[in-house]
Formats: C-alpha cells, sequence, structure tokens
C-alpha cells in the first residue's frame, strides 16, 4: 500500500470576529489549500471531512453546509469531533480512508466561530467541558483544569511561574511575525508575571485567546500527490489515545498521559526517536500544557520541562524548536481549526517556506494536537 | 429526577444513583460497592465497569479520610458561578484509594493550604434547597 502525503494546506486569519458566515470562513481556508496544491480541481477532492466542536455552532450537521458552499456535492462528506483535537482526528480519520484505497484525495476543513455566541453563552459552554454530572456542578473550567496540573508540578518537581510566562514570551515573539495570529505584540515576562490571576497559579497571559478561523489540508495517495504536487510532505507517523474526562480519575496530575501514549505510538510507526524530530507544534493553550508537552513528547525528561524553555533551546535557533509559528498562545485557538493550522505550519516549514519562522535544514516534523484536559491526544508525525 | 438538587448549577436530572442526594441530605456521604466483584466508586455508580454488573451495588458509607492531591484558585468561573469567585477547586484521594474533585471550603484560610494535608468531605446546604459536598480540615 502507498503512503499519504499532504498536498495542500489552508488556514484564515485567526482574529476575535470574523464577521462571516462559518461558510464563508471554511471557504478562504479551502481556497488556499486547492490553490496551494498546484494542479488540483476541486472535483479531484473524492471526499471530506469537516471538523468543530458543536456546541459553538447554530447550524446543526455544518458538514452538509460546508460541503455545499465548497462545491464537493455529489462527494461523501461527515463531521469529525474531539474538541480541541477535532481536526487532527480528521486528519487520522482521512489517512484511513486513503490508505484503505476508500478514497484518494480528502479534504479536512477544520473550523470554529466562537464570536456567534456571547460571552456568556462561551463560558457556559465551557462550563460543560467537565464531567457534568460530578465535576461541572463545583464551577470548573478549562483554565482551572490545567491549574490543577501545573499546581501538582510545582509541587513535585519545583516548576515555577516564571517557568510558565517563558513560554508565552517565547510565543508572541513568534506570533509577530505571523500575520495570521492573533496576538501581534511581544509581551515581557514582567508583563506575564504581574497579569492578572485567572486561574492561580494560571494568570491572563498564561492562557490563550478564544478566536474565529478556519483551516484545511488536503490529503492523498502518495502516488496522486506526486502529480498534484512537487512538494508533497508525507505522514509517517500516527499515534492517538484518551484519558478521562473526570480531572479526579486522570492517570497523572503532573502530565498528559493520553500525549504519552499517543506519541509512543507515533514515534513507533515512523521509526523516529524525540531527537530526530526537527520541529514540532505543540497544544498550548495553556504555557503550562507546552511545558508538559515538552516531556510527554520525550524532548526531555519528566519534570524538565520548566528548564528546557529557561534553557531557550525550544526557540528556532535552539536544538528542538517548538511553536515557532506563536502556538495557540500567539495564534488563538479556534477549536475546530487550531490542529489544521499546526499541521499547516509543520508542512510550509518542510517545504522550507516559512521565510522569517522558517527552521533551517527541517526534514521530520511533529504535530501535538490534545482535546479537553488531557483528554484526547493526537500525535502525528510529518516527514520532506 | 432527583439529582438536580446536587450542586449549584446541575446540567443531570436523572441517573441511577440520585439516592446520593438523599443521603447527603441526611449527613452521610455514600460510595457504592459491587456485590460481584467488590470494586467500590466514588462518585458513585450502578454499573460496574470492572466485571459489567448493572444494579448490583450497595451503599458503603465512605471512611473520609482525604489527602490533598492539588488546587487551583479559581477567578475565572463558567455561567452560574461568577458570584462565587474567587474559589478554591481540589482534587484528593482517600484512604480507600478513590478521588474526586470538589471545593475546599471558604474556612480554610489560603495560608493553610497545602499539598499532602488531611481532609474531609462534608455536605453542605445550598440555596434553593440544593446540596452539595465540599472539603475541610480533618478533625
Amino acid at each position: 500500500m502507498s503512503d499519504v502525503a499532504v498536498v495542500g494546506v489552508g488556514q484564515t486569519a485567526f482574529t476575535r470576529a470574523c464577521g462571516v458566515s462559518i461558510k464563508e470562513l471554511c471557504f478562504e481556508a479551502f481556497k488556499e489549500a486547492v490553490e496551494d496544491a498546484g494542479n488540483l480541481q476541486v472535483q479531484d477532492i473524492d471526499g471530506s471531512i469537516v471538523c468543530s466542536a458543536p456546541e459553538y455552532d447554530k447550524q446543526r450537521s455544518p458538514a452538509g453546509a460546508i460541503a455545499e458552499y465548497l462545491g464537493l456535492n455529489p462527494k461523501p462528506t461527515f463531521y469529525v469531533e474531539s474538541v480541541c483535537a477535532s481536526s487532527t482526528t480528521g486528519i487520522r480519520v482521512a489517512y484511513g480512508l486513503i490508505k484503505s484505497g476508500l478514497n484518494d484525495v480528502v479534504a479536512v476543513v477544520g473550523f470554529q466561530k466562537m464570536s456567534e455566541l456571547s460571552s456568556t453563552e462561551v463560558q457556559e459552554r465551557m462550563g460543560r467541558g467537565a464531567d457534568v454530572m460530578w465535576e461541572s456542578p463545583f464551577g470548573l473550567s478549562m483554565p482551572a483544569g490545567y491549574a490543577l496540573f501545573a499546581r501538582a508540578r510545582m509541587q513535585k518537581y519545583g516548576m515555577t511561574e516564571e517557568q510558565m510566562a517563558k513560554v508565552k514570551v517565547k510565543s508572541s515573539k513568534y506570533s509577530v511575525l505571523n500575520p495570521k495570529a492573533i496576538f501581534q505584540r511581544e509581551v515581557t515576562l514582567e508583563e506575564c508575571l504581574g497579569a492578572r490571576a485567572i486561574a492561580a497559579p494560571l494568570k491572563f497571559y498564561d492562557c490563550c485567546s478564544n478566536a474565529d478561523g478556519a483551516s484545511c489540508i488536503i490529503l492523498a495517495d502518495a502516488d496522486k500527490a506526486k502529480k498534484i504536487t512537487d512538494t508533497p510532505v508525507r505522514i509517517i507517523g500516527l499515534g492517538s489515545a484518551s484519558d478521562s474526562l473526570s480531572l479526579a480519575n486522570k492517570a497523572s496530575l503532573t502530565g498528559l498521559k493520553c500525549a504519552v501514549e499517543a506519541a509512543r505510538q507515533a514515534y513507533k510507526m515512523a521509526g523516529i526517536q524525540p531527537k530526530d524530530v526537527d520541529v514540532a507544534e505543540v497544544h498550548d493553550c495553556f504555557t503550562i500544557a507546552e511545558i508538559m508537552a515538552y516531556e510527554n513528547l520525550g524532548f526531555c525528561k519528566p519534570g524538565e520541562g520548566g528548564k528546557l524553555i529557561e534553557s531557550a533551546q525550544t526557540y528556532i535557533d535552539g536544538d528542538m524548536p517548538v511553536n515557532i509559528d506563536g502556538g495557540l498562545l500567539g495564534k488563538g485557538h479556534p477549536i475546530g481549526a487550531t490542529g489544521g493550522s499546526q499541521v499547516r505550519t509543520i508542512v510550509v516549514e518542510l517545504r522550507g517556506d516559512a521565510g522569517k519562522l522558517q527552521v533551517k535544514g527541517a526534514e521530520t516534523g511533529l504535530v501535538h494536537n490534545i482535546g479537553g484536559v488531557g483528554l484526547y491526544g493526537n500525535v502525528t508525525i510529518f516527514s520532506r | 429526577m432527583g439529582f438536580e438538587k446536587f450542586g449549584k448549577v446541575n446540567y443531570t436530572s436523572e441517573t441511577k444513583v440520585k439516592d446520593f442526594v438523599s443521603h447527603l441530605e441526611k449527613g452521610k456521604i455514600e460510595a457504592t460497592q459491587c456485590r460481584v466483584c467488590k470494586t467500590m466508586y466514588f462518585p458513585p455508580r450502578m454499573d460496574c465497569s470492572n466485571c459489567l454488573s448493572i444494579d448490583q451495588m450497595n451503599w458503603k458509607e465512605i471512611d473520609n479520610e482525604w489527602t490533598l492531591l492539588t488546587y487551583t484558585k479559581a477567578h475565572f468561573a463558567p455561567t452560574g458561578f461568577e458570584e462565587d469567585t474567587p474559589y478554591v477547586l481540589a482534587i484528593a484521594e482517600s484512604s480507600e484509594g478513590l478521588k474526586t474533585l470538589a471545593r475546599l471550603s471558604k474556612e480554610v484560610s489560603e495560608d493553610k493550604v497545602k499539598l499532602g494535608m488531611k481532609l474531609r468531605l462534608v455536605p453542605i446546604k445550598l440555596p434553593h434547597d440544593k446540596t452539595v459536598y465540599e472539603f475541610k480540615l480533618s478533625g
């Protein structure tokens, strides 16, 4: 069986309020991906997968509405959801469809228009992201969930608030160079440490922003891919895992076990070690999440993530560049679009087309995309 | 119906463990234990994921000795909890090896909070005839 490759990538700018409909938002990312692919007609796409977190949508069953607007009828389309990891779950499903021979070319469209709802409505949905029976009734939010991990790590490993703040300082250094990022200002360590508390020890700049945005990744069978583009980027490893929804039952409170397991599977399939990764996109919905990702992906030992950010080795010229497009902290986090945006960055890096944000000579890239508070974990590895 | 009385904001009314609430109103905090394989559950459940038995559970009062594993002080709340901020959310593990999340009582001053400290779970009454449990200092 032949390989599966990414042939086209597209992404809208991530913004506070896009001012257009979800169909129009997706069209912009789709057009960019089709044109990016080069020698590809819309009718060559023989299936589409649409990914978002449905509780933010007014449209029931968005896949139908979006496939029609993109001109993808009568080809099959369906919807995939794993909250913040939705679009890399879509990519995993597309990989299976292509590998099995059921499809040759699949478009994975991820989107979220969080401004569709009022902030009260968004906060109500955030409350329901926890186990609604036994944990939501206490007033649990996403930042509080990650803050529980941060506190446990401060005790066990001596991780500091300053180390977490340094993740945001790095993020803002790169998001100002990414025109599609929501956060266009460099912040200082002092600003981060002095910001108001959201869920202690997490403060304002430890948290990513809600955003509107869409992404599109077009995948093809490797033989077809060579005819579509001169620069196909192969998927060489996929891993996926889950952990408990309830925070009390997490396998660990100092790392995300679903990420550890997904990474183990992906490295095994790709036949590589963590040191072989040249550039990585990790799910930094909060600064603490990036520090845990360093460890869970094997970029450093458990407990040493805080020291890794201090060493500056995850900057663009370091040994292990991470989130050099600004990450979620810098780009904003339109839930269903985020995984596709991470993949787009890695594909552009491996093609050598990332301009000011190019990691020199990058050949192998990794995407770590997490849904919920360590609930769903997807790790995907790409190679030139 | 019955479970909607648990917690300030609740999304579940129908459940096979609704009696948990009436036990809580009587001051008892009860787990369930499977009669078939003896697995204990807290929060309680009537379906056993260990042996796949259904409705083979006995209610069992917990030992109520908990150790604080982690906590956060929430300054930002989901809809319905805004007036409560700031409040402390905690995860603790019991002497039986059960783990749960609940708020830490506002009676516990912040400088006293330390991971590893001993806690007990206490039923409390909320406005509008609602009830919930929270962690307090042990002893």
